[in-house]
C-alpha cells in the first residue's frame, strides 16, 4: 500500500528515488537535480525510509556514513594520544604503585595526569574498546543498509531507460542517428570487443562491465567484521595462551598450559658481530655503534609425557624434537609456538666453599651448594658436616635480626650454616654472604671460605597459542580481496537508444575513473557515429566558476 | 672502487637527474600556451626521459647496496627514507604514463629530492642486521609499506597542485595561511639539510656527560653546537659551546638542538626567499600551475589513493602483523609505529568514505590528501626520532 507506482507502471517500494524499471526520478528533489545521484541506484534504503520506532532510530544512527567517519576520526585521535607517552605495557614496572611512581618520576606532573586519566592504558580502556565496538556495529549496519537494495536494483536493470534518466547522467549526448539501424549493431560489436556485456532490446542497448567491483566495499567490510570478531574471540578461555617461561641451561621444565610438554634447555647462545670478521662492509657501523648482536638462540629439546604417566612423573619423557629457537624462528608444535624473547646472562648456579680452620687455614674439605636446589646437609671431608639452616637467594639485609630475601632468584645468595667438625661437635653457627661472614653466636674456630662460582645463562621464552589466527587471516584476506575488487576495477555502463522522435541518445555512468570511461565511449562513438556527448559535471563547474568571477 | 662506492655514486647521479628533470618539466609547463602544445610535449618527453634515467640509476643504487650488504637496503632510517624517495619517483613515472601531465613531475620530483636529501643526513654506512630484523619479512613488509606510502604521496602532490591553483592568495584566508604553512614546512626540511651539512662540513663535535631519566650517568656527543644541554650536563670537550638552557631528563637535548638549528636555518632560508622575491612561496609557484587541469588533478589525487590504499594495507598492516606474530609473538602490540600505521590507514579510510559518500571532491579532497602525506611523514620522522618504540632502529 506504501508502494510508489511509476508512470511506466512499475511498483517501487516506499523510499525509492529512481524507478527500478525505467529510471524516472520519483521524488521532487531528484526531479529538480541536473545530475542524478546514482549512489545505490536510487533504491529504497531502510535508513532513508523509516524513522519511527527506537529500532529505526538506532539503525539510522549506525547506518550513517557521517557517524562512521566520525567514529573513525575519534578512534584516530584517541590512538594518537596513546602514543604521547609509553603505554603501561612498555614501562619497566609491574605493580600499580610502581607504575604510578614511574610516570610521576620520569614524566613529572604531565606523566601523573596522563596516568591518572588512564591514558597510560588507553587501548585497553573500556571507552576505547566501546568505540571499536561501535565502529564494528556501524560497519555491519551501514553495509546491510546499502548492499541489499543495491543488489536488487542492479540485478533487474531494464535495457531501455526513460529519457529523464538519460539526460541526468554525467555523460549524455543526443543527436542525429546518421547510420540508422546499424549504429546500434556497430556499437554492440565494438562494446563486446571492449569486453562489455551487451543487451539489446527493441532499439535500446545497455552495455555493462565490472559490476562485481560494486561489491568490493561490502566484501572488505565483511572482512573487517570477521577480523574484529576474531579479536573478540580471544577473550574466551581456550582460544588464547600467553605465558612466560624462564628456563636455565641444563633445566627441564614443563611448558605451561600445554598438554604434557616439557622443554630442556641445552644452551643459550648470544652472538655479536665480530669487527675483525665482519668484512670491511660493516666495519664502520660497528665502530660507531659498538657491539651489535647477531643472534639470540636457545638450543632446546622438546619432550612429551607418555599419556599414562602420573602427574608430576617426569621419567620416561618421550623426545619429540631437538631445535634451536631464535628470534624470528619460534619452535612450533601442536598449535603452540615458543619464542626467544629475553635472556639473563651468567646467573649464579652453584657456589664452592672450603671448610677451613681460621687460625691454621688448614682445609677440612670442600663443598658445592646448588643455588636452585640446595641440600639440607653436606658432608665435608672425612668426618665433618655443614648443615644449611637458612638459604636467602637474593639477600637484601636484616629485619629484626632476620635475614631477608628480595626474590627467589640467586642474585645475591646468603646462607645460615652450622659447621660440625670433630673439634666442634656441638657445631658453630655462621652467616655467609658474598664478601661477608657474620658469627652471630660468638667467635668460631672454623669458617667457610669462598672458592669459586659456577654460572649459567637463563632464557626468557614466551609460549603462545592463538586459535583465532585463522579467523583473523580470513578476515584480512577478505578485506584485501574486497579493496582490490573495489579499487582496481570499475563498474561502467553505457546506454544507447533510439528516441521516439527518431534521434539517438547516449548516456554513460561509472562509479569511478571517468577518464577511462570517456576513452572507451570515444572509441565506440567513432565507429558507430554516435551523437557527441558532454561531461555535464565539468560544464557545471565551469558555469560555477564564471558565475563566481562575475560576482567578485 | 668497491660496490658500496659504486652504489653511492649511482644515488648521486640519480639525484642530479631528478634536479635536471624538474627543470625540464618546468620548461614544459612554462613553454606552453595551450594545454597540449608541441613544446609541452617536447619538454615533457625530455623530462620523463631524464626522470627514467635517474630512476634506473636509483634502482642501481638499491640493487648494488643490497648485494653489498646481503640484505635489502631498508634496515635503517637512511636506507628506508631513500627507498621511499625512489618509490615516489617510480609511482610518479607510473602515473605519468596514465595521465601524461608535466605538472605532476614539476612537483613530485622536488618532493622526492627533498626526501632523499633529508635521508642522506643520517648515518649512511652499511649496518649488519640485529636478530629482530633477520627475516625475509623485512624485505617484504618494508618494501610494500614504502611502495604504498609513495603512491599515497603522489595523491598529496596532485592535491598540492590543485590547491596552488585554487586557493585565492590575494585575500587573507585560512586556506592561504595553511597552504603557505605547508610550503614553509618543506623549506624547514631544507633547513635541516642545510644545517646538518654545514656542521658536518665543519666537523663539529662536542661531548657532554649527563644524568639520564633512570638517574644513571651517561655520555653523549653532539654534532651541532649545543643550544640545549642534557639533564645536569658537564662539558667534556674543551671548546664546546655552553648550552643556553638545561633540559629535564626526559628531553633529549641533543635532538632538540638539532631540530632548533634546522628551524633557524629553515626560517632564515624562508626569510631570504621572501625578501628576494617579495612574494610568498605559494604566490611564487602559482603561475606555474595556472594551466594545470583541475579535474585531472582531482582525479589523479583520488586514483593515487585508490591504488595506494590497498598496497599500504597489505604492506604496513597485514605483512606487518604476520611478521610481528613471527618475531614478537603477537601480531599487534600497540607499539607507536604500529599505532601510527593504523592512524594513517584510518585516515585514508575516512578520506575514501568522505569522498565516496559525502561528495568531498576538489579542494576538500586536495586538503585531505595533503594532510595524509603529513601523517605519513610524521610517522617516518617524528615517531622514529621522538617517540621511542620497538621500531627505533636508526
Amino acid at each position: 500500500m506504501d508502494n510508489i507506482i511509476c508512470v511506466c507502471g512499475h511498483e517501487n517500494p516506499k523510499g525509492t528515488i529512481l524507478c527500478g524499471n525505467c529510471g524516472r526520478p520519483l521524488t521532487d528533489e531528484a526531479e529538480k537535480q541536473k545530475l542524478l545521484d546514482m549512489r545505490y541506484e536510487g533504491s529504497a534504503r531502510r535508513s532513508q525510509t523509516y524513522n519511527k520506532s527506537m529500532i529505526d532510530k538506532v539503525w539510522n544512527f549506525f547506518s550513517s556514513v557521517k557517524i562512521g567517519v566520525s567514529l573513525i576520526v575519534i578512534i584516530l585521535v584517541a590512538a594518537a594520544i596513546g602514543t604521547i607517552l609509553p603505554q603501561v605495557l612498555y614501562v619497566p614496572a609491574t605493580t600499580e604503585t610502581d607504575i604510578a611512581a614511574y610516570y610521576e618520576r620520569v614524566y613529572g606532573t604531565f606523566g601523573e595526569i596522563y596516568y591518572k586519566l588512564g591514558l597510560s592504558d588507553l587501548y585497553g580502556s573500556w571507552w576505547f574498546q566501546t568505540l571499536i565496538g561501535m565502529l564494528g556495529i556501524s560497519l555491519i549496519v551501514a553495509s546491510l543498509d546499502r548492499v541489499i537494495p543495491l543488489y536488487k536494483s542492479l540485478k533487474k536493470q531494464r535495457t531501455r531507460r526513460h529519457e529523464s534518466f538519460m539526460k541526468r547522467q554525467r555523460l549524455f549526448g543526443k543527436g542525429q542517428n546518421t547510420l540508422g539501424d546499424s549504429s546500434l549493431l556497430k556499437s554492440e560489436e565494438k562494446l563486446k570487443e571492449l569486453r562489455y556485456n551487451v543487451k539489446v532490446e527493441n532499439g535500446a542497448l545497455l552495455a555493462e562491465k565490472g559490476r562485481f567491483s560494486r561489491w568490493g566495499p561490502y566484501v572488505n567490510h565483511a572482512g573487517l567484521i570477521i577480523f574484529l570478531f576474531g579479536v573478540m574471540l580471544r577473550a574466551l578461555p581456550g582460544f588464547y595462551v600467553d605465558e612466560t617461561l624462564w628456563i636455565r641451561e641444563g633445566e627441564t621444565r614443563a611448558i605451561p598450559e600445554t598438554p604434557g610438554f616439557y622443554l630442556e634447555s641445552k644452551e643459550f647462545i648470544l652472538e655479536t658481530y665480530d669487527k675483525s670478521q665482519a668484512d670491511e662492509v660493516f666495519g664502520e657501523a660497528i665502530e660507531r655503534v659498538g657491539t651489535i648482536a647477531s643472534n639470540y638462540q636457545t638450543d632446546v629439546i622438546l619432550y612429551q609425557k607418555p599419556e599414562d604417566a602420573l602427574p608430576g612423573d617426569t621419567k620416561n619423557l618421550k623426545q619429540i624434537k631437538e631445535e634451536s629457537i631464535q628470534v624470528n624462528k619460534p619452535l612450533k608444535f601442536e598449535g603452540f609456538a615458543v619464542y626467544q624473547m629475553d635472556f639473563r646472562l651468567d646467573e649464579l648456579r652453584s657456589m664452592q666453599f672450603s671448610l677451613i680452620n681460621k687460625e691454621t687455614e688448614e682445609p677440612l674439605g670442600d663443598l658445592s651448594i646448588d643455588l636452585v636446589n640446595p641440600e639440607k646437609t653436606y658432608k665435608v671431608g672425612e668426618d665433618s658436616t655443614v648443615e644449611l639452616l637458612g638459604y636467602y637467594p637474593d639477600f637484601s639485609g636484616f629485619e629484626d635480626g632476620e635475614p631477608q630475601t628480595k626474590s627467589p632468584l640467586p642474585n645475591n645468595p646468603a646462607f645460615l650454616v652450622k659447621m660440625i667438625t670433630p673439634q666442634t661437635p656441638k657445631g658453630e653457627t655462621s652467616f655467609v654472604a658474598i664478601k661477608q661472614t657474620l658469627e652471630p653466636l660468638g667467635e668460631n674456630e672454623y669458617k667457610l671460605a669462598f672458592q669459586n662460582v659456577e654460572t649459567r645463562d637463563v632464557s626468557g621464552l614466551t609460549i603462545r597459542k592463538d586459535k583465532t589466527l585463522w579467523i583473523l587471516a580470513l578476515g584480512g584476506l577478505l578485506f584485501m580481496i574486497g579493496v582490490v575488487q573495489g579499487a582496481y576495477f570499475n563498474h561502467r555502463r553505457i546506454w544507447i537508444h533510439e528516441t521516439t522522435d527518431g534521434q539517438l541518445a547516449v548516456a554513460a555512468h561509472t562509479n569511478k575513473n571517468w577518464f577511462a570511461l570517456k576513452k572507451e565511449l570515444d572509441q565506440v562513438s567513432e565507429i558507430a557515429q554516435l551523437p557527441a556527448y558532454e561531461d555535464q559535471q565539468e560544464l557545471e563547474t565551469e558555469v560555477d566558476k564564471k558565475d563566481g568571477e562575475k560576482s567578485s | 672502487m668497491t660496490l658500496v662506492d659504486i652504489s653511492g655514486n649511482l644515488l648521486f647521479f640519480a639525484f642530479v637527474c631528478y634536479l635536471v628533470a624538474t627543470l625540464l618539466f618546468g620548461g614544459a609547463v612554462k613553454g606552453s600556451k595551450t594545454e597540449e602544445s608541441a613544446s609541452e610535449k617536447r619538454w615533457g618527453k625530455l623530462g620523463i626521459t631524464v626522470t627514467i634515467l635517474g630512476f634506473i640509476s636509483n634502482l642501481g643504487y638499491f640493487v648494488t647496496r643490497w648485494i653489498a650488504a646481503g640484505h635489502a637496503p631498508v634496515s635503517n632510517l637512511f636506507e628506508f627514507t631513500t627507498a621511499f624517495g625512489m618509490m615516489i619517483v617510480g609511482a610518479f613515472i607510473l602515473i605519468y604514463f596514465i595521465y601524461k601531465t608535466p605538472f605532476l613531475g614539476l612537483f613530485a620530483l622536488p618532493v622526492a629530492i627533498i626526501i632523499i636529501a633529508y635521508a642522506s643526513m643520517f648515518p649512511r654506512e652499511l649496518n649488519p642486521l640485529i636478530p629482530a630484523l633477520k627475516s625475509y619479512w623485512l624485505t617484504v613488509h618494508v618494501i610494500t609499506a614504502a611502495l604504498g606510502e609513495s603512491i599515497l604521496a603522489i595523491s598529496a602532490v596532485a592535491g598540492l597542485i590543485y590547491l596552488l591553483k585554487h586557493v585565492d592568495i590575494t585575500k587573507r584566508t585560512k586556506q592561504r595561511f595553511w597552504l603557505e604553512a605547508v610550503m614553509f614546512t618543506l623549506v624547514l626540511v631544507l633547513g635541516f639539510v642545510a644545517s646538518s651539512t654545514t656542521f658536518s662540513f665543519m666537523d663539529y663535535e662536542a661531548s657532554f656527560s649527563y644524568v639520564d631519566k633512570e638517574e644513571k650517568p651517561q655520555e653523549i656527543t653532539y654534532d651541532t653546537p649545543a643550544l640545549f644541554g642534557m639533564n645536569q650536563y658537564e662539558a667534556l670537550s674543551p671548546n664546546a659551546m655552553v648550552p643556553l638552557a638545561e633540559m629535564p631528563p626526559i628531553v633529549n637535548a641533543k635532538k632538540l638542538s638539532t631540530v632548533t638549528w634546522a628551524l633557524i636555518f629553515g626560517t632564515v632560508l624562508y626569510g631570504l626567499i621572501r625578501l628576494i622575491s617579495r612574494k610568498s612561496i605559494s604566490a611564487l609557484l602559482q603561475p606555474l600551475v595556472k594551466k594545470a587541469n583541475s579535474t585531472l588533478m582531482d582525479e589523479i589525487g583520488y586514483r593515487a589513493v585508490l591504488i595506494g590504499f590497498p598496497v599500504f594495507t597489505l604492506g604496513a598492516l597485514i605483512f606487518a602483523m604476520i611478521w610481528a606474530q613471527e618475531a614478537w609473538s603477537r601480531f599487534w602490540g600497540w607499539d607507536p609505529k604500529e599505532v601510527w600505521a593504523l592512524i594513517t590507514w584510518l585516515f585514508y579510510a575516512a578520506f575514501l568514505h568522505l569522498r565516496l559518500s559525502r561528495g568531498w571532491h576538489g579542494e576538500k579532497s586536495a586538503w585531505l590528501a595533503v594532510i595524509g602525506f603529513i601523517i605519513i611523514m610524521f610517522n617516518l620522522i617524528a615517531v622514529n626520532l621522538i617517540i621511542a618504540g620497538l621500531h627505533s632502529y636508526a
